[in-house]
Order: structure tokens, then sequence, then C-alpha cells
């Protein structure tokens, strides 16, 4: 069960011809999928396709009712595998994944994908997670379809270009044999848009139908002699068959400018910033309708070197609008007019940044030095911004008090518990080297925790620690999620350390979904999940593979446990690798569980129990331990009510769902005594508040006593 | 001004989309706001365009979310769609809205807010990011400064506490900000048009509205902007009264000694004193507060004789001894966490609704040394003595506990520890702590003398310490390593300030490393 539902949203994927269809870019990419007549659709989640996943989870019975089949891949390489059904027989099929990282996983399958080709269309749509709100190292896909040949779809990010292009990218696949990539960014992903829908179309022919009349061809399979056949079929048959399609049906678009001597060029990713740019600048409507000429690739792999010609001709220079690095377009290009012999001076990286997000800012500065090196004639007069002064003292102003407010764990969190125990063992062993992995447990790296040396990627975080398998005072210690568990580190760390004989730890964090992802289930999620086989135990699966020292904490909360378990593993005799598998559900995906069927609970008159922690402010000295150790978002400071007082107390806000930790880290760090957990029954019975009636009386009669005492002192 | 409510005014002039950021952090319902608006403007015949950056931002980091609305009367005969941008441009946004003081001030930084064409619309309380909030002391951005940048680079600003209104009123941010954005009329939808909205959206519609209502209120009439001293006042409207002065019972002798105190003292100080002559008499006694007075008293002579006229020594030694006198020990816990005042304000804190019952339960752990420590000193030094007693305590203070105060068992279990207040002056914390003062009040006497500046830093480093346990321990050490170099640093150039160093070098961090590093830089330097 992921974190949101599109139980609604999918609903307008049953919209007929002539519809409007309104809502994000993803729901109408699956949307497109349908309208194409797909077969299969599978892949696996990572911003900023994570959503796609959960709409095909949440679509399923739309799917089935057209007899396409969905699968949950086990990682990106499972899913680029599964296009493996697309060699043989005239099926479609598309698979999603969050790239580059995903198509690194994919990279073995999909070259061997493009080597024999493709028969029925094979898209790949991935989740470009590239400039503001990225959460992976900054690279670009583009050269995973220039090495293995597979072209590479960039639209213009409005929803009809993105829709023709899925569509227009399935018959491109079959006209060239050859897979497609179909770009998205971030904020396509998420644009909400309109689009004209048409019907949805059944697979004409099934999976069943091949299951059941298999065929093969032996000339398909990337194994010499063939491989030698491949690549020569790429590039003389495939390469131009793809190029012929992409003019013939015009997927890239030109757009007419007065000013016939320059033009642009740019990936149709960054269509509407580059607009935008030259609306500022004054050299285009809101319309679209620019003074200079465009021309728009919806396809940035292979570029069509007729076009490029065509567009040059009579100009002086053009400039590349291409986002990250290295500049494989402009190299293109210059390398295209080289051998034309066409004299256009070609700019690019020079005008724009090499490295970086192209954001509206640069783009616009880009913009205006280059008509300003050709056609200064064109921009309008600059005119002193009114109030510039008071701007740019303001943002000087603002530089030292705005802080950086990195993603950190959620309140109530389970994964916490973890790293404060880290801590309380660090300060008894002293520091280890932490090798850390891809999920929401890498936020350790961040304060409060500040715990982790490297992350090499998913399921690696013990495959990150191989080296440090010698004889030492001490171990390493390696963490890693149920997630990254299952997509690649049963076998590339806990099998390898077994392997290897490694006497390092491995902590599992098996919270039971891929949670930085939303909560997508895994094969070892806590509850049933109708179509997938959920519940399998990794404390089994790595005692399956060699553990012999492997031990399950049911209760991260459990700090004194989570602790000594920590010490134990970092200190025992035993040989062979140390896996902690610590266990408590993600408290958002908890939360989004529990709280409507409490609340329903109680709208029945039933007796529920809410725990939540606070903090006395009178016994608070305001030296934040606490939240040194915890990092809750439901603990924060607030100024001290005491007059004689000047450092801010720790305060926990309402918003806290009484996990526990803040109780536990008090005892296990011997904090101060401020903390205190209310426990608040609604709806009591009888027993309850006769007990609380004599507790009153009692309690009263002492209570009053002591404040005489305090008159009389 | 233009008629932005005439849409034909707007597209012939113009033909612009309105531009609009919000800035949110995870969870604050800045996608609601954002839907509301694409709803809102869609129905009043906008196309509308809206995107966000997800991921795992989304859990507690910042987040920006773009809304872009053009008008369909707008559009040319046969004209394309607009074009419009994925996200906002510096200089070119016209209206920013902020669910929080930091991430308005994160627009400005941007540069997302511009004199020239800006509506800023922000919610002025503090939500405090994880490095304020982590610091040993006090390290919150200063909010006057965030606010005055925020009114100097918008056109117009609309800034209120929103954070409090929704509170007040039930309901959630998003929806205040929703009224205020209504109210400040930047955009060319009347008031109806946006309820409705909330209508259609269905989900907890009258507590919306409430908001949505509370929101329109708080920034009516506030064009010009916030007056600077808002900032942050919700959080210290919603704390809490101090239990440690006599609120339950008035008393008139203790009235009759600040009376006579407040006429000995200059009026800078008197709150001050009069703080500390309440906390102290509700610490221990009426005595107790007395003797408070007959220690100030040389400091101020001294303040008298050398001072600045700032009073600031006479300040500072007043808070701290005040702060030294009423020290946190097992018995004042006790006494505060069995409190009647404390049980009421526990269950507000909680938002506890009549017909509900509150259980209360304390996490303790008390050590040997405490123990002992807080008990007549016979008996101190016995448990600290190896034998049977020493196990004893030893073996039951082995782990936390947790004591149910609102039990009876447990009530009575602090009831008792708070019972040993009588007995508190014969033990041997007591003992100790008095001669910690004493000799810190003799140090400021005979350092005011000759250097009034550093008599007052010297004043201030009492308050390293402070709290329990080993953060007692750790500020003992701390402050008694830094005070045996007062001396030292007495015949060197600016020793106040060298010595302000140290004090906030001691609470840089909780290992000691930074204070180390300082006291062995003092060395070389
Ligand atoms: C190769 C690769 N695939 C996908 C992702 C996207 N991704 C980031 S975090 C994450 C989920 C992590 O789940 P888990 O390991 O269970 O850790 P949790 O977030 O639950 O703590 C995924 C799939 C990625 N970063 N790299
Ligand atoms: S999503 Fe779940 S696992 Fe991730 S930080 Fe939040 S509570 Fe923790
Ligand atoms: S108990 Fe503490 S850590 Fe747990 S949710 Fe509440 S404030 Fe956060």
């Amino acid at each position: 069960m992921a974190e949101r539902s599109f139980a609604e949203e999918v609903k307008k994927l049953r919209l007929g011809a002539g519809e409007e269809f309104r809502g994000e870019g993803i729901l109408a990419i699956t949307k497109a999928l349908l309208e194409s007549g797909v077969s299969y659709v599978a892949g696996y989640q990572g911003a900023p396709i994570s959503h796609l996943m959960d709409v095909l989870a949440d679509a399923n019975e739309i799917l089935e009712d057209l007899g396409v089949h969905f699968e949950n891949s086990a990682s990106e390489a499972t899913a680029a595998a599964t296009l493996a059904a697309s060699v043989n027989y005239p099926l479609r099929g598309a698979v999603t994944f969050k790239a580059p990282v995903g198509t690194n996983v994919a990279s073995d399958a999909l070259a061997n994908l493009t080597s024999g080709g493709v028969k029925g269309g094979a898209m790949i749509i991935i989740g470009e997670d590239y400039g503001e709100g990225s959460s992976i190292m900054q690279e670009r896909s583009h050269p995973f379809a220039m090495k293995s040949q597979i072209w590479l779809l960039d639209p213009r990010p409005n929803l009809p270009t993105i829709v023709r292009m899925v569509e227009k990218g399935f018959e491109l696949s079959e006209a060239s044999n050859t897979p497609v990539m179909l770009e998205v960014r971030i904020r396509a992903c998420h644009v909400y848009g309109r689009f004209t829908t048409k019907d949805n179309v059944r697979p004409s022919f099934t999976l069943k139908d091949a299951i059941e009349r298999p065929v093969r061809d032996v000339t398909r399979i990337a194994m010499p002699p063939g491989t030698y056949v491949h690549e020569k079929e790429k590039v003389e048959k495939r390469w131009p068959a793809a190029v012929k399609f992409i003019a013939e049906n015009e997927l890239n678009e030109f757009f007419d400018g007065e000013a016939a001597d320059i033009g642009i060029v740019m990936q149709g990713g960054m269509y509407n910033t580059t607009l935008r740019g030259l609306e500022v600048n004054g050299l285009a409507d809101a319309f679209g309708k620019a003074k200079v000429p465009i021309y728009v690739l919806n396809v940035t792999y292979p570029l069509v070197d007729a076009e490029f010609v065509k567009f040059c001709a009579g100009k002086k220079a053009i400039l590349i609008v291409e986002e990250g690095q290295p500049d494989f377009i402009e190299q293109a290009v210059n390398t295209i007019l080289r051998r034309a012999d066409i004299q256009t001076k070609v700019h690019g990286k020079d005008m724009l940044s090499m490295a970086g997000e192209y954001t509206g800012a640069v783009v616009r500065d880009g913009l205006k030095r280059f008509v300003a090196r050709y056609r200064g004639d064109m921009l309008p007069e600059e005119r002193p911004v009114e109030g510039d002064n008071s701007r740019k003292s303001a943002m000087a102003a603002v530089n030292g008090q705005v802080q950086p407010r990195p993603p950190s764990f959620c309140t109530g969190c389970p994964e916490r518990p973890i790293f404060t125990a880290m801590k309380l063992v660090e300060r008894e062993l002293g520091p280890h080297h932490v090798s850390c992995d891809i999920g929401c447990h890498l936020f350790s790296i961040f304060p409060p925790f500040n715990i982790g040396a490297t992350t090499m990627g998913y399921g690696l975080g013990g495959a990150g620690a191989s080296a440090f398998n010698v004889k030492a005072d001490k171990r390493v210690i390696s963490i890693m999620g149920d997630g990254g568990f299952w997509h690649n580190g049963l076998a590339s760390s806990v099998g390898n350390a077994v392997f290897n004989k490694s006497d390092n730890v491995i902590v599992v964090v098996d919270n039971g979904y891929t949670s930085a992802t939303g909560g997508q289930d895994i094969p070892s999620s806590f509850w049933n999940n109708p179509i997938r086989a959920t519940q399998n135990s990794i404390e089994k699966a790595v005692r399956g593979v060699g553990v012999e020292w492997a031990r399950t904490i049911t209760r991260t909360y459990d700090l004194a446990k989570m602790r000594d378990t920590l010490k134990e593993a970092l200190t025992t005799p035993e040989r062979g690798p140390k896996v902690i598998v610590a266990q408590s559900e993600c408290m958002l995906n908890k939360q989004r569980r529990v709280r409507p069927q409490m609340r329903a609970a109680v709208e029945r008159g039933e007796r529920v129990v809410r725990e939540r922690f606070g903090v006395d402010a009178d016994t608070c000295t305001g030296d934040h331990s606490c939240i040194r150790l915890s990092g809750c978002p439901s603990l924060t400071i607030a100024p001290h009510p005491d007059p004689l007082r000047k450092e801010p107390v720790t305060k926990v806000l309402d918003s806290c769902v009484g996990c526990g930790l803040c109780g536990e880290v008090a005892h296990a760090a011997k904090l101060c005594p401020s903390f205190y957990r209310a426990s608040i029954i609604e709806n009591p019975t009888a027993w309850d508040q006769m007990k609380a009636k004599l507790r009153v009386a009692v309690i009263g009669f002492f209570q009053r006593r002591l404040a005489r005492k305090a008159a009389f002192a | 001004m233009l008629d932005r409510a005439n849409p034909e005014i707007v597209a012939g002039l113009e033909a612009r989309a309105i531009r609009i950021a919000i800035l949110a952090m995870g969870g604050e319902g800045g996608g609601v706001l954002a839907e509301w608006i694409v709803d809102l403007a869609e129905h009043a015949g906008y196309l509308a365009q809206l995107t966000s950056v997800p991921g795992v931002a989304q859990r507690t980091g910042a987040t920006i979310y773009y809304v872009e609305l053009f008008p369909k009367s707008a559009l040319p005969e046969g004209a394309p769609e607009p074009v419009m941008a994925l996200m906002p441009m510096p200089g070119d946004v016209d209206i920013v809205i902020a669910s929080e003081l930091m991430e308005a001030g994160r627009a400005v930084q941007r540069g997302l807010v511009t004199p020239d064409r800006t509506a800023l619309i922000a919610s002025t309380h503090r939500v405090f990011a994880m490095t304020e909030k982590i610091a040993m002391a006090d390290g919150r951005a200063d909010a006057p400064t965030l606010l005055e940048a925020c009114r100097n680079s918008a056109k117009i600003f609309f800034g209120a506490d929103l954070a409090a209104a929704a509170e007040r009123t039930g309901s959630v941010i998003s929806a205040v900000l929703f009224g205020a954005l209504a109210q400040s009329r930047t955009l060319p939808f009347e008031r109806e048009a946006f309820e409705t909205t909330i209508d259609r959206a269905g989900v907890g519609v009258a507590a919306s509205k409430r908001g949505f209502a509370a929101g329109m209120a708080a920034v009516s009439g506030n064009a010009a902007g916030v007056p600077a001293g808002d900032a942050g006042s919700r959080t210290s409207a919603t704390a809490q009264a101090p239990a440690g002065s006599p609120t339950e019972a008035t008393d008139a002798p203790l009235a009759a000694l600040v009376a006579r105190a407040e006429g000995a003292f200059p009026a800078s100080v008197r709150p001050i004193v009069r703080a500390g002559l309440e906390r102290l008499a509700d610490y221990q006694d009426l005595d107790y507060a007395q003797d408070y007075l007959l220690r100030l008293k040389p400091i101020a002579d001294a303040e008298r004789r050398h001072g600045d006229g700032s009073g600031r020594l006479l300040a500072e030694t007043a808070r701290e001894l005040a702060l030294g006198m009423a020290y946190e020990d097992t018995i004042r816990v006790a006494e505060l966490k069995i409190r009647a005042s404390r049980f009421t304000r526990v269950r507000d804190e909680v938002r506890a609704r009549d017909g509900q019952i509150v259980e209360i339960a304390e996490f303790m752990h008390p050590r040997l040394k405490e123990i002992a420590e807080s008990v007549p000193a016979w008996l101190g030094r016995l448990m600290l003595r190896p034998g049977i007693v020493r196990s004893a305590v030893e073996n039951a203070t082995r782990k936390g506990r947790v004591v149910k105060t609102t039990s009876i068992r447990g009530f009575l279990q602090l009831y008792l520890v708070a019972s040993l207040k009588t007995w508190r002056r014969s033990s041997l914390r007591f003992a100790e702590e008095e001669a910690r003062l004493t000799s810190w009040l003799e140090r400021i006497v005979a350092i005011a003398a000759k250097n009034y500046a550093l008599a007052v830093e010297l004043a201030e480093c009492r308050g390293l310490v402070k709290g329990y346990g080993d953060t007692h321990e750790r500020g003992v050490a701390n402050y008694e390593s830094i005070i045996a170099l007062v001396d030292r640093l007495a015949g060197r150039p600016e020793p106040a300030q060298r010595l302000h160093e140290l004090r906030k070098a001691a609470v840089a961090d909780d290992s000691g490393s930074a204070l180390k590093a300082a006291i062995a830089q003092l060395g070389t330097s």
C-alpha cells in the first residue's frame, strides 16, 4: 500500500475518444500506454516516477480488464529484462524506473535487449532525476541511449506532446526494431494539464498467445556470431529506419521567427523554460510565438542531420539549449555541420552553464547573451528595475538567517531509534566506519545524527564495506533498507559478506516498505497485498545464504535492546557477518493506516487510548540533548516561560504520535526528567471513571496539603 | 491601479500568465492549497498549470509549488494555448505564498520576491530548522531580520501569525493561507469563488471555512505589514506559565519582602529580583529568599561603585544567583511534577477534552549520586560508602523508571521525595552549591573593582552549571576549568571578550572539544 492513493484518479484511465483528461503527467502517460495497446507494463519505483508505479498498482483492475499484465519488478534490471517479451513477439511493452540510477542497474539487460533488437514496441519510461529536488548524483541518461543505441525521446513538457510521443514512440520502436526511452523530468511528471483522449486499445496479440505458441529466433540472441551481425544491423538498418520515421512523422518541431539569421535549438524538455526566457526578454509572446526561429528536439537521439542542415541554412549562429553535461548534442551538431560544410556558429554551453539545472534565470540570461551578440537590435532597452536596491539589501540580510532544511526522518519514524542507539554505542565504543545505502535511513548523514561515510547505491550498503575485511580492533557497520535488501542487497551485500568471510555488522532496516519512495510493498511487507506475495522473512533469507549470527529486533523503539544488540554484534567473538534485522513499521504509512481506524473507533464510542509526549518547561534547562539524540520533527524549541532563563526550552508539538522514543532516550542516555507521557483515554469505561474518581480524591487531598505547606513556608 | 477584477483588461494589457509560487514544508498542505488555486481559477474561466517537486523533500524539507493562471478570455481567436513555465523565475513572480517566516525568507533569498511586482503573503510564525533546534544554547535565527527583509523586498506584504489562526479555528494552515490570499485581492476572484472552491473539495469543509475566514481577518488592513514584535509570538503566547512561581497561593509575607526589595534596587533589575525572590520562596522558604537578598547586597554595592550605568552586573548576577540557589535536585523535580497546577497544564498541553481521562507517566533516572546528595548529609555519606546501603540504592536505580504520577502509588512516591525539602539545607548537594556560589560571588566583587566587563562575563559563566546527571557534571567541569583561567585572563588584553569566547565554546558541542581547543589556543597566544 503506497502512501498516496490514486484510486479516484485512475478512473480517468477509462475515458474514451474525444473526452478531456485533466490531471498529472504520470497519469497521462499511463493513459497513453493504454491507448497504444500495451500488453504488459513493469517497473521499479524511484522519484520522479514512483507515482507512476502507484498509478499502475491502483489501476490494476482496469489493466486486467484490458488484458494488460502489470509487474512490480524486483529491480530495474528485472524491469528491463521484462522487455524480452517484445523480442520474439509482436507485443508492446513498457517499463519505468528512475534515471540514471535505475538505468545503471538495468544496463546489462538493456544492452542485451538492444543488441538483438525488438519486434514489438518496447518503451522505457525514465524519470530523469536532475536538478532541484533531485535525490541522486547529477548525471544524464543520454549516454546510455548512445552507447546501447536506444532512441531517446524528450518531449515538450505538456500533456498533449507527452501523450503523442508515447504513441509515436511505440511506432518508432517497431519501425526501427529498437527500444525507445521516454525521458520525463521531475516537473513534467507532476505537471497538471489537459489533453483530449482516445479509446483504450486491447492488445490484439496477447501474452497468453505467446506462452502457448512459443517461437524463437536464434539470430536475435546476443551471442557471437549474432552480436557482430547486430552491430552492423544497428547502424545499417535500424538507425536509418529511425531517422526516416522521425523526419516523416515530424516528431521534431520547427517554429518560424522573424530573425532568420539566428536560431535556437533545444531539447523538448527545455521548451517551456526557453520560451519563458524569450518572453521576459521581450522576444516572444505568451503563446509561444517567438521572434527567433526555433527547432525543438522531441527526439534527442538520434539527431536528424538533414533537419539541422535545413534549420541552419542562412543562419549566422544557433544556440543549443541542452541541460546537463557533457554537451553531447552540441558536439554532435558541430560534427553534422562540419561534415555538411556549413559555417553557422554553434553556441551552447559557452552562453549557458556547463553544469547545473537550466533554471528560468540561467536560460533567460543565456538567451540574452546570445541575442545581444548577434541581434542586439531586437532586445528592448534596459530599464532599471524598480526597488532593486531594497531587494538586494533584503537578500543580503536574510543570507545569514535562512538555514537549510534537509529532509529528515518523519515524526515517530522507527529508523531514528536505530541511529540513536548507534550514537549511544559510539559513546561507549568510539566511532565506527559506517557504510550507508539508499533510502530514508540515509538521512542519518544529516544533523542531528551525522552518521555515515559513503553510499554506493541501492542494496550496496554491505558491499560498500567489503574492503574493510581485515583483522582490526573494530568492525565496520553497514546499513541497508528492506527495499535495498530485496533489490540487490541479499546477494551483493549479504551473500558477498558470507562468501568472503567478513566479520562486519549489517543492519537491515525492516520497516515494511520502500518508504522513501512513498511506501511500496516488497517481499517482506507485513500486511497482505491482494496481488503480491508478502510476509517473506528477511532473517530466513539471510540464514538461507549462510549467515549464522542473525537477530531480529521486533521493536526498534526498544532503545536499550537496540543498543545492546549492536554492541554485541560489534564485540562478539563469533565469526562471519552479523546481521541485525531491525523491525518496526514505517510511521508515515502506519499512521495512514491506523488513524482512520482510531477515528472510526472513537466515533463508535469505543475506548481508545492516544499517547503523546510532553516536556515540563519548569524542569527543562534548555540544553537540547534530547533533540540531538532524536531529531524528531515533533520536538522543537520554544521561548523559556521562566523569566530568569534565556535558552529556549524543548517543546513537544501536538503532532507527536507517542512512538515512545523520547522516553527511551531519556532513560538510555540518562537525560533530564522533563519528559512525560500522557495517555489520553477517549470514551473511558465505567471502571476507568471509577478509578479516576478515587485517584482525584486521594491525590487531590495531598495536592491541597502541598499547596498549603507552600503558602506557609 | 489596474482593475485586476476585469479579465479583459488584464488580458488586453498584459496577456501574461499570473505566476504564483507557494513555499511550504512537507505535511503543511501546500499541495492542497495549490490545487485549490487551480480549481478556483479553472471555474473562473482560466487555464491553469501546476507543478511541484515532490520526492523525499516531501517529508520534512522545503517544497515549492508553482502555479500559472491564464485567462481564457485573453486567448485570441484560434490561438494556441499559452506556454506556461514549470518553475518560478526570479524577478518574475506575481504572488509568493509562504507558510512560515523562514520559508518567506528563503523566497527572498532566492530572488522570488521583488519590489516591482511581488505580493508576499506569509505566516510570520516560526518552525525551527534542525540546526536551530540542536544548538546547546540558543541557535535561533533572528525573526525581526527575516520580517524586515520580507517587508523590504515585497511590493506589498501580507504577514500575520497564520499558524495561530489555524490553531484557534481548529483548521490547517493551508486553509488560512487561502483566506489570506483572498483578502489580499491579488487574484481577480471574489470571496464567494474562494469559498465555493472549498465546498467543491468536499473534505473538512466546515473547518477549512473557519480557517479561511480567520486567514482573511488576520491580514485585513495589514497591507503595510505587521509590527516586528509579532514574529514568534505564537510560541510565546502558547508557552506555559512557569509552575515554579507560587501561583497557587498569594502570600503576604513574600509580598512584603518583594516590596521591600523593590525599594532597594534600581528599576531595571527589579523584575529579575522579584522573580528570584518568588522562585526561592517557592523552592525552599521565605528565609531562603531573604538569603538571596543578603547575598545580592555586595553585588549591588559593586554595581553602584564600579558600574557603567547599564546595571548589567547586578542584573546578570541576580538572575544567575536565583537559578543557582534553585538548583535542580530530585526534591524539586518531584515537587514540580505532582502539583495540581501541573496536572491542569498537562491536560491543556495535550488538548484533552472534557470527559477524557489523562494519565501521566514520568521518565526518571535518578542515580545513586543524585539521591545521596538530596538526603541529609549523614545518610548521603552512608549511601556513597561501599556497603549494603549503597548496593541497595544502586540496584534500585540501575534502570530508568517510569513513574505514573496520576496513579496513587506513583504520586505518593514522588510526594515522599518532595517531602525531603524540609531537610534540603542539610544535604550534601546544598553545601556543595552554597560553596560554589559563595566563591563565585566573592570573585565577582573582587574583579568588578578592576574590570567591570570581565565581572559581568564571570557572572554569566555560572549559567554553564545546569541540568541533571551527566549534563550537570559536564557543566560543572566546564565552569570550573573556565573559572580557573579568569586570573590569567585578567592580565591580558580584552579579557572580557576572551572569557565570553570561552563560555561560548563550552556550549558549542557536548564533547567539550571546542572548549579544549579554545583553552589550548589561549595557551599559545
Ligand atoms: C537503483 C535505484 N533504484 C531506485 C532508487 C529510488 N529509491 C530511493 S530510496 C528507495 C527506497 C528505499 O527503500 P528501503 O531500502 O526500504 O529504505 P526506506 O526508505 O524504507 O528506509 C528507492 C527505491 C534509487 N535511488 N536507486
Ligand atoms: S517515510 Fe517512514 S521510514 Fe521514512 S522517514 Fe518517514 S517514517 Fe521513517
Ligand atoms: S515520542 Fe518523541 S520521538 Fe516519538 S513521536 Fe513523540 S516527539 Fe517524536
